[in-house]
């Protein structure tokens, strides 16, 4: 604790830029990856690992798609939803990818006006991005409500190949899963940042380390990246 | 401490890359709509994609702004993904072929 302090407190010698600085900050016998908290740089391997993860799931959907030899049933179609009228193609999937963009939006201003130590903003603006996520998971909950309805299942569908259904179920549950998660989140640190904990700098529960404003930003990097898989999914999954 | 690492921008930086999301996930949308179709669709639908991540993780997630080790120890794993979707592809290949041969019937 004592050496951290020191390293911390002490006059720090300018950062290379470039090729030569990343060839400085790895060989630095120290943390290396400068200029950011320890924290931020951990939630950043963390969504590394969860980017394979997606990967794996949306690689595989790829494989059983191409190799199926049953026509694979339309997305553009089996998404459209009629409002009384005609039905609108992929309509409730656009809204979704528009909730979910909002949310980012909202997520972004709120890191912004945290290091302004902004806190009113900052919780406000941390729930409209739990709120837009709420929204996105009562639509998925919804869309799902209406292809079981149609009798899709995780083995077989009325449209063509069985894939489709197994595929549609594990990468949208999965990532609704995550998108409940970051609500979730969201909410804890909004009542924290309401209350003003990082102001004070209190210990927080999980590590009992004094939190500070970049709590936000991590809660955010982890925001973002839920809107970033939904980036992938609906250009792979809905729109190929 | 915090403060002193903190990523403060201007709020129009965010506001701007918010606009251009909403332009290009509309620009997707409207491929479907018009039922553009085969290798157009695909490159269009490739090309939102690619820079609507990219905006995503430079702007929104403040990649462009961190140091270089970090944005290197993060960004160049995921690119080994292709030699697995490669990998993938070529046995999805191989399957369907297969069962060309051997599920004449259904096909």
């Amino acid at each position: 604790m004592s050496q951290s302090t020191m390293t911390e407190s002490g006059p720090q010698p300018p950062l290379a830029p470039g090729w030569s600085g990343v060839v400085k900050d790895w060989g630095s016998d120290q943390r290396a990856f400068k200029n950011v908290p320890w924290g931020k740089a951990m939630m950043w391997i963390f969504l590394l690992s969860d980017t394979f993860i997606f990967s794996i799931f949306l690689i595989s959907y790829m494989t059983v798609r191409m190799s199926t030899t049953v026509p694979w049933p339309n997305p553009s179609e089996v998404f459209a939803l009629s409002f009384g009228g005609e039905p609108i193609p992929l309509i409730l999937i656009a809204i979704m990818t528009f909730v979910l963009i909002s949310s980012s939006g909202t997520m972004a201003m709120a890191v912004n006006f945290g290091y302004r130590r902004d806190r009113k903003k900052t919780a406000i603006l941390m729930l409209v991005t739990a709120l837009f996520g709420a929204t996105f998971v009562g639509m998925q909950a919804f869309e799902w409500t209406k292809l079981i309805e149609e009798g899709v299942r995780p083995w077989g569908n009325p449209m063509g190949a069985p894939q489709f259904g197994s595929t549609f179920f594990m990468i949208t549950g999965f990532h609704g899963f995550h998108v409940s998660i970051g609500v979730l989140f969201l909410i804890l640190m909004a009542r924290k940042v309401w209350r003003g904990d990082f102001d004070r700098e209190d210990k927080g529960y999980f590590t009992s380390r004094k939190g500070g404003y970049e709590i936000v930003e991590i809660t955010g990097l982890y925001w973002h990246f839920v809107d970033l898989v939904w980036v992938f999914i609906f250009a792979f999954f809905y729109l190929w | 401490m915090a403060a002193a690492e903190g990523q403060t921008h201007p709020i129009g930086v965010y506001l701007k890359i918010w606009g251009l999301l909403f332009v290009l996930s509309l620009g997707s949308y409207l491929v479907d709509y018009f039922h553009v179709e085969s290798y157009l669709r695909w490159s269009l639908i490739l090309i939102f994609m690619i820079l609507k991540a990219g905006l995503i993780v430079a702007v929104f997630m403040h990649m462009m702004w961190e140091r270089m080790a970090l944005i290197y120890a993060i960004l160049l794993p995921p690119l080994f993904v292709l030699v697995f979707v490669a990998i993938g592809a070529l046995e999805a290949d191989y399957t369907f072929l297969t069962r060309l041969i051997f599920f004449r019937m259904d096909s």
